[in-house]
């Protein structure tokens, strides 16, 4: 008779906790489900794309990708006709990645040393007005790029008058020299989010840690150069990061400012053209776009890290 | 096929390269030597004056002047030969083919924010915890790297179209097939494809919402979510009334950063359709008015138009962070 509550007692728990651990478990299974549907969803595009790089042309142009899989068939042909042909109509592309790399090296290293020489400025020089330049440099990040594209490119081509009278010469630059262009157009644009981002670090460095430099002797080139620069290493690295794919994936700079031909243009202007001109032309657009890709993809890839810590510190491009 | 590229031609540009980068060094160098030339003693003014000499004269030579050129543009002739008032403004807002644009706009800044947000958020719920976490973040991450042009291209080959009677190559017309349908050209029949096109922007976004979101979601104080656990709380509960408000500051930066990027957007459409069938957005209009058409005033209106949706946003932004940062 007594025997009963204590095993009802003992069951319950025991039930709830096995209803629990159900419930647990059903809720992680459509959960795990959704997550996969997902995960794959963002996954097939660009598997797709890869693999149809891989086909030959004939078959990318009357079936499908996933026939591969009953007609597996490989070609490393899309890769060579896209980055060597010489033919018009093919891609060409090796000459514009040989463009893309011109135009990246230079547009991160100037950003990078131009930032990093304003924001120790701005964090460990006391000079009167510095906040202002500060809040100053800050705010340009507003500023669209968009409200400089004009403009800008006439100082390139027609240099600086005022009321006729002509202040600086126009660049005139032809051939490989306007790369010069493209890189001081996206040295300007990524500087107030790379002194805000470089400020950012830089402030937080420790007082003692300049101070006690300074009572040895050293000027500010001596500290920025040991003392700064190797702490801030990883800042660096995060807004060197931004700054690659940024100008690595930028469109807009260089349809402008590079042209549009094999000359300087980068890889992703070529795209874009073949894109609208030969729109169906998978085998060389495939084989183009996963060119294009694969370098940031690699980056990324290694910097992961160093890409999330500027995404969390509020690392919006203008 | 003729495979024999030309080598010998890539060499001034490579040349061009060791310029760059030999001025790049030569600058630096310039700068150091002069930063240790100037005795400590000597205001720290001067010192200031030149660490911060390139980046302010870049600034204003590439950005603040160029901004208030476009500004006073933004009331000139297309040729900028004379003040024609507001008559740009006028046209931005009256003409109709001006109008679809703002229109197209509006929609892509109403959708984005919200579906990448969502996205985001699910996903990083989903994995938090799990075996995987890590991994399966990386995997809706990597769209991040991707240029917009070769992410245009990616979503151009799934929205690919072959008549009826021929196989498919897209994965869409091949899904819509396989269901029975018949397949369409999804970029050409506004105004659904405009829809199509914000898929692109949050496939490649929604990584940036997991991974804010993510780390906000790990920040939560464990004694907040093991007191909502041992009152009972369902997961549903859980989400709405504990995980949500925590993380409501990131959930912000989210949507604040995705409405800038897509104010800003002008790839994804210059790339996959051009901005014909009605899916042209403000910057790409600028680009089309100003460096296409030789509408300069034009373009300029549309620039300051942007400039002025952007700025409310990242004051806002500005005063967030500092909230947070409190």
């Amino acid at each position: 008779m007594t025997s009963v509550p204590p095993a009802a007692a003992a069951v319950r728990p025991g039930a709830r906790q096995a209803a629990r651990r159900v419930g647990k478990r059903l809720s992680g299974r459509a959960a795990s489900a959704v997550a996969i549907v997902i995960a794959v969803l963002w996954t097939t595009p660009t598997f797709g794309l890869f693999l149809s790089s891989l086909r030959p042309e004939d078959q990318i142009k009357t079936t499908g990708w996933w026939s591969f899989f009953s007609d597996p068939q490989l070609t490393l042909e899309n890769y060579r006709e896209v980055l060597f042909g010489t033919s018009s109509s093919s891609g060409k592309m090796a000459g514009f990645l040989i463009n893309s790399i011109v135009i990246t090296i230079p547009s991160v290293l100037f950003p990078l040393a131009f930032a990093a020489f304003a924001a120790y400025a701005l964090a460990w020089v006391p000079f009167r007005g510095r906040n202002g330049i500060y809040i100053g440099v800050f705010a340009l990040q507003v500023v669209p790029l968009q409200m400089a594209l004009v403009p800008l490119l006439s100082f390139f081509s027609e240099g600086v008058s005022v009321f006729g009278l002509q202040l600086m010469p126009a660049w005139e630059l032809e051939g490989p020299a306007r790369f010069a262009q493209v890189w001081f157009a996206h040295t300007c644009f990524a500087l107030p989010f790379g002194v805000f981002l470089l400020h950012n670090f830089m402030s937080e460095l420790p007082g003692e840690l300049i101070e006690a430099a300074r009572v040895d002797g050293a000027g500010h080139g001596v500290i920025f150069r040991r003392v700064v620069l190797p702490l801030i290493a990883p800042a660096l690295a995060t807004f060197g990061i931004f700054q690659f794919l940024w100008v690595w994936n930028d469109l807009l700079v260089a349809l402008i400012f590079a042209g549009g031909t094999s000359e300087s243009a980068p890889m992703t202007v070529r795209l874009a053209q073949m894109a609208g001109t030969r729109g169906n032309e998978w085998q060389r657009l495939t084989a183009g776009a996963f060119v294009s890709l694969v370098i940031p993809l690699a980056v990324f890839l290694s910097m992961q890290r160093y890409f999330v810590r500027g995404l969390l510190a509020g690392g919006v491009k203008g | 096929m003729n495979l024999d590229f030309d080598f010998a031609a890539e060499q001034p540009k490579l040349l061009q390269l060791l310029y760059g980068v030999v001025a790049f060094c030569a600058v630096v160098a310039l700068l150091l030597l002069l930063l240790d030339r100037a005795p400590m003693r000597q205001r720290a003014r001067l010192h200031a004056a030149v660490l911060l000499a390139p980046a302010l004269l870049l600034l204003a030579i590439g950005l603040i002047v160029p901004a208030v050129r476009t500004t006073l543009l933004s009331f000139m002739s297309g040729d900028g030969a004379s003040w024609v008032g507001l008559d740009n403004y006028v046209w931005m807002f009256t003409r109709p083919e001006a109008v679809t644009v703002l229109r197209t706009t509006l929609i892509w800044v109403a959708l984005v924010p919200l579906l990448v947000t969502a996205v985001g958020l699910l996903y990083a719920v989903l994995v938090d915890g799990s075996r995987f976490e890590s991994a399966a973040k990386s995997l809706v991450f990597l769209p991040m790297a991707v240029s917009f042009v070769g992410a245009g291209i990616i979503w151009k080959f799934v929205y690919a179209y072959r008549p009826e009677e021929s196989e498919q190559i897209g994965l869409l017309n091949q899904v819509v097939v396989a269901l029975g349908g018949t397949p369409r050209q999804w970029l050409l029949e506004p105004p659904l494809n405009t829809l199509f096109l914000i898929v692109v922007m949050v496939w490649i976004q929604a990584g940036f919402a997991t991974v804010v979101l993510s780390a906000a979601i790990k920040g939560i104080p464990a004694e907040i979510v093991e007191a909502a656990r041992l009152d009972g709380a369902s997961p549903v509960q859980m989400f709405f009334r504990v995980t949500l408000p925590s993380i409501r500051p990131a959930v912000l930066v989210v949507l604040v950063t995705q409405s800038i990027g897509t104010l800003k957007l002008f790839d994804i459409v210059r790339t996959m359709t051009g901005g014909q069938f009605d899916t042209s957005v403000i910057a790409n209009e600028m680009y089309n008015q100003a460096f296409r058409y030789g509408e300069t005033g034009r373009g300029a209106a549309l620039a300051v138009f942007l400039f002025a949706l952007v700025t409310p946003i990242v004051v806002y932004q500005i005063r967030q962070r500092r909230e947070a940062v409190r």
